[in-house]
């Protein structure tokens, strides 16, 4: 007898052979579950990953999305992120599964996704570096872990963690008059520059939003000498 | 956070890594240090009552404490508060000193950031109240007891049924003591006014009293009662998401999966529904009662719908109990009309909904009464809305267990915002809703126990001005569980009053 990652319910050993058969891959989550969760597929914004079923024609343009092509059009963010994909749409239960993993702190519930991780990243990867996007120290502790490291674990055995956030102290004391006036300036920092020479990298974070946060991460990491920067998420 | 031990006055003590500044000790999770004495209490220390208040009969951890580390060690130091682990290993595996958990499927670890262990193992069954791990130790008071007030009189004026009373009295006399009481009542016999003078009693006396239900909705329906009736008594609410939880409260009105903040604190336990999902299932709920429960308590057992096993008990007399058959207002309960609509699983899944299921809605809608249409699971919930929706133009919303909306959603079906609400079982219980009709759509699927159509038929007609609410079962061929809850209600209906 299984039991659901998610909902702990128990499962038929049935169920997973077929989704076995289907999918390639076991299942971890129920029935149920696995059945609430919506794969990313069909036509997507070349750049971001969203699937264009899901939102409204007008606002794309050829294979991007409007988001994108603004992101693009502004010369400092132009290029910066090579392209994003992420595994599903973040959805109402997905949103759920996510709040169990980052606010109860139940970190096991991420090994859900490690069956697909592990055969998207297959197609995806470019034998890069796995980086996760970090949190603040105070909310690391918080959580006693950082979900896209977990999530980075699924793509990757040995995730390099070469970013981290700067403190606030950092922030204020390296802000110029400017820089705090337009509140622009990167949160994020690079490690250790040394190892990502020429590198290609591929971000990892639970969530694609705006977009801002995997470009700020990108960013600094192109300056530090990385080659090209990717990202994946769990959603978007 | 990791602990460092070292010997003081001759005896080992802990503390919190960052509160001794001695490079030299190695420190380790809670659950890695040797085993340590707890300081003697010290008499003339100035602990904090707002501290002593909170932790009373309380587990906790270090996150649920709105103290600094400091404050709390402090009170460790002096002997007022004990640390304890909140996960120990044991011949097979762990346990959860929390919940009491030991399955092995419900622990798992990770690589943690507070104590730097590349496995430190929690415990999943009880996470929705904040992480137990290795490295969290539970904490515990140890200083004198709160004292509560004697003030707390019943603010009520209310007539009791000739059954109400019985019960209620049978209450009353089993407060001083310990012991044990089932209150078996129909659904809508009142249940909450049988309580009213016993609590008093209880609470004149000093004694701290919970009432424990698996519902969030009871809770959120209970507790502005009790606190109008109980108006000089601190009457806080235990609930995912609650904003009381750090009052000092003589009368808690608790989920009982919260009651496994609680440690030997209740002198009277007030179990609602103890038949209900998921209490009857949960060994660690049961676990949860009786480690919330004071060595010296009187428990009493709520229940519509007793288990075998507790009527068993009552016949033979182990369980003292006491039986409400009439609903307060006397009129019988509604019994439910069986309505046959064919295959409704295949319907759905084609966005169709079963004919005689679309006649009875379209007339629902026109009544301009409420109701609400139970359906079989989540993933259902929003095809059947939508399809209703296409036929009806009244308001017409959804509702389930993790909705976050939830709350909100049941206040607008009760202030008559919402016409037509369909929910999943999660609502069957305690939500009272005067006007009010029911329907389950698919009454023959299998989540639809006895006792819970009888829960759910319980909910129409609740009002003494409308007693006569209709309960449908639209089903695909008669279930075992629909023709016996029908038989349930028949036969609660021939009782006499007790
Ligand atoms: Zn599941
Ligand atoms: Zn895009
Ligand atoms: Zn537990
Ligand atoms: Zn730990």
């Amino acid at each position: 007898m299984s039991y659901c990652l998610n909902c702990h319910q128990s499962y038929m050993e049935t169920w997973s052979w077929q989704a076995f058969l289907g999918l390639g891959i076991v299942p971890l989550l129920c029935q149920d579950c696995e059945g609430r969760l919506e794969l990313i597929k069909g036509e997507i914004c070349r750049i971001c990953g969203r699937a264009f079923s899901l939102f409204p024609e007008q606002y794309r343009q050829g294979d991007c999305c409007f988001d994108c092509i603004r992101w693009e059009e502004d010369p400092t963010w132009n290029g910066v992120l090579q392209q994003n994909r992420s595994l599903y749409v973040y959805n109402d239960f997905l949103k759920e599964v996510i709040a169990k993993l980052k606010y109860r702190g139940d970190a096991e519930i991420v090994k859900a996704f490690y069956p697909v991780a592990k055969t998207s990243f297959r197609k995806i990867s470019r034998n890069g570096l796995v980086i996760p996007i970090p949190l603040s120290e105070e909310r690391h502790y918080k959580r006693g872990f950082n979900q896209a490291e977990l999530l980075a674990r699924g793509f990757s055995s040995q995730p390099a963690l070469l970013l981290k956030r700067k403190t606030h102290e950092e922030k204020q004391s390296k802000k110029t008059r400017e820089e705090r006036l337009v509140q622009k300036e990167n949160p994020f920092q690079v490690i250790d520059a040394e190892k990502l020479q020429g590198q290609n990298v591929l971000l990892v974070d639970d969530v694609y939003t705006t977009g801002s946060t995997l470009r700020y991460a990108a960013k600094v990491l192109l300056e530090a000498g990385a080659k090209q920067v990717s990202s994946i998420t769990l959603a978007r | 956070m990791r602990f460092v031990s070292f010997s003081l006055n001759n005896r080992l003590t802990i503390a919190p890594e960052h509160l001794v500044n001695n490079p030299s000790l190695i420190a380790v999770p809670f659950s890695k240090l040797p085993s340590f004495s707890q300081p003697p209490l010290n008499p003339s220390f100035h602990f904090d009552k707002n501290l002593q208040h909170i932790l009373h009969g309380k587990s906790l951890l270090f996150d649920e404490l709105p103290f600094e580390v400091e404050k709390i060690h402090e009170h460790y130091e002096n002997g007022y508060l004990m640390y304890s682990p909140g996960i120990h290993k044991t011949k097979y595996g762990y346990a959860c000193s929390r919940c009491g958990n030991e399955k092995s499927r419900w622990f798992a670890s990770f690589s943690c950031f507070r104590c730097k262990s590349d496995s430190c193992v929690y415990c999943r069954n009880c996470i929705m109240m904040g992480r137990v791990s290795e490295c969290t130790p539970l904490l515990s008071w140890t200083g004198p007891e709160v004292e509560w007030s004697k003030a707390n009189n019943l603010l009520w004026y209310g007539q009791l049924s000739s059954g109400q009373q019985a019960a209620s009295q049978r209450f009353v006399d089993g407060v001083e003591g310990e012991g044990e009481l089932l209150v078996w009542a129909v659904c809508g016999a009142g249940k909450t006014e049988v309580l009213f003078k016993g609590i008093e009693k209880a609470l004149k006396l000093g004694l701290r009293v919970c009432i424990a239900t698996p519902r969030t909705d009871v809770v959120l329906e209970l507790a502005p009662r009790l606190k109008s009736v109980f108006p000089e008594t601190l009457v806080a609410s235990y609930y995912g998401g609650s904003d009381e939880r750090d009052l000092p409260a003589q009368l808690v009105i608790s989920t009982t999966h919260q009651l496994y903040r609680f440690k030997q604190a209740f002198n009277i336990m007030i179990v609602d529904e103890v038949d209900a999902f998921p209490y009857s299932y949960d060994k660690t709920l049961q676990h949860a009662v009786t480690q919330a429960v004071h060595p010296k308590h009187f428990t009493l057992y709520l229940s519509a719908t007793p288990s075998n096993r507790m009527k068993r008990a009552a016949k033979q007399e182990v369980l003292p109990c006491v039986k409400i058959s009439r609903r307060f207002h006397g009129h019988p309960l509604p019994v439910p009309k069986m309505v046959w609509s064919g295959e409704w699983r295949k319907r759905i899944a084609a966005k169709k909904l079963p004919a005689p299921f679309v006649m009875w809605v379209k007339k629902q809608a026109q009544s301009g009464r409420r109701a609400m249409i139970f359906v079989s699971s989540v993933s259902m919930l929003d095809t059947v809305t939508d399809i209703i929706k296409k036929h009806v133009s009244v308001i017409v919303d959804r509702v389930h267990a993790e909705d976050p909306k939830r709350k909100e959603k049941v206040e607008q079906f009760r202030q008559e915002k919402i016409q037509l609400l369909i929910t999943t079982t999660i609502l069957e219980r305690g939500v009272t809703v005067p006007f009010l009709d029911v329907a389950v759509l698919g009454a023959d699927h299998d989540v639809f126990s006895e006792s819970a159509l009888v829960q759910i038929a319980g909910r129409a007609g609740r009002s003494k001005d409308d007693h006569d609410g209709q309960v449908l079962f639209f089903h695909y061929g008669k279930s075992l569980s629909m023709v016996r809850a029908v038989k349930h209600i028949k036969h609660m209906n021939r009782e006499d009053v007790t």
